[in-house]
């Protein structure tokens, strides 16, 4: 009963510093998107090389593809940009660009100065498909599977470590 | 390595903070008077309304004019969490995320959508994250009946030490001093 006196309190103390120092490694700002596991939603966007052709969700079925959230006016996409070319070199799959809220213009510009990995990009013009997808912060980046279920999204830059330990086993995974 | 991120979407200005400035006496009335002058200034556009310039951007074509659905949307967009200022309201925040919430919760009120409908199209696609006032399930519990289990143990504590002290004899006490 004595000890109990001492051993409550520094139980108390043990859960409430457990508590304090697992949220030292969150990050706040890593959103957990209830879109992961869903079928990726619907869109029907112009490509930015032929705004003549219009991309719907339908014609990206059939195998896994990734879709890479960026715009002209996003310096971290700069940053990121030789990684999603060195995964589009190598990944196996088709890369998306959604250039997200950018002028048309710069956006072409961007792509032929630092080079377009891009099997095609489609404009999110006004943002909605961006929300659709909850799309918060950009660069964003998904791995949707032939089925077309969002499997997973990165939020930020990506980096090479990124790729190599959560993208390329994903995609080893469904097949790609 | 920790993610960048984007100019925080470019976000508008961020609201200056009003910090209480200490300052000596001598300024204080001078500081007095600037704030009179700046309040009067304020004040003056609302003296004569045409002069008052209208703020362009924001909102969507032809919807200023109806105070009452304005009205509506920043009463819903206040329960919504801005995804980018994340301690903001998107009702608050400048974010141009936030604007085209606002929007988006303006266009599916002029549809006809029932806030219900408005919730789940947010949460659908940001998550629970999204609103301000998590929802009561197994994982939020604790956060909701937390406190309330604390300060019932709190009154259990001191009951039984109440009790305890009850039953006590009166020799255990220290005399009191006025008897």
């Amino acid at each position: 009963m004595r000890a109990l006196k001492f051993l409550i309190p520094l139980a108390a103390f043990g859960v409430l510093a457990w508590f304090l120092y697992s949220g030292l490694s969150l990050n706040p700002r890593e959103v957990p998107s209830p879109l992961i596991g869903k079928p990726a939603p619907a869109f029907s966007l112009v490509r930015l090389d032929d705004p003549e052709k219009t991309v719907r969700r339908e014609d990206l079925l059939g195998k896994p593809w990734i879709m890479n959230v960026w715009a002209s006016w996003c310096a971290p996409c700069r940053e990121e940009h030789p990684v999603v070319i060195d995964l589009a070199r190598r990944g196996g799959v088709p890369v998306v660009g959604l250039n997200y809220k950018d002028r048309p213009g710069d956006a072409r510009n961007w792509l032929s100065r630092l080079g377009d990995p891009y099997v095609m990009t489609l404009v999110d013009f006004d943002g909605k498909v961006g929300i659709d997808f909850g799309v918060y912060g950009v660069p964003e980046t998904f791995v949707v599977d032939a089925q077309g279920i969002i499997r997973y999204k990165h939020v930020g830059i990506l980096t090479p470590a990124i790729v190599s330990q959560r993208i390329e086993p994903l995609l080893r995974k469904l097949g790609g | 390595m920790r993610p960048r991120w984007c100019d925080a979407f470019r976000a508008g200005a961020a609201p200056i903070a009003r910090r209480p400035v200490l300052m000596p006496a001598a300024g204080q009335l001078a500081a007095l008077l600037a704030a009179l002058l700046l309040t009067a200034l304020t004040a003056l556009p609302a003296l004569w309304p045409q002069a008052h310039a209208q703020t362009p951007g924001t909102a969507a074509p032809g919807s200023a004019h109806d105070p009452e659905l304005e009205a509506r949307v920043l009463k819903l967009s206040a329960q919504f969490r801005c995804l980018v200022c994340q301690n903001q309201t998107i009702a608050d925040s400048n974010a141009d995320l936030a604007v085209d919430l606002r929007n988006q919760v303006r266009d599916m009120l002029v549809k006809g959508d029932s806030p219900q409908q408005i919730t789940d199209y947010m949460t659908a696609r940001y998550g629970d994250f999204v609103l301000y006032r998590p929802p009561v399930r197994s994982t939020t519990a604790l956060l909701w009946y937390g406190p309330a289990a604390l300060l019932v143990l709190g009154l259990v504590v001191l009951l039984v030490i109440i009790r305890r002290r009850n039953r006590l004899p009166a020799e255990r006490f220290e005399p009191d001093p006025d008897a």
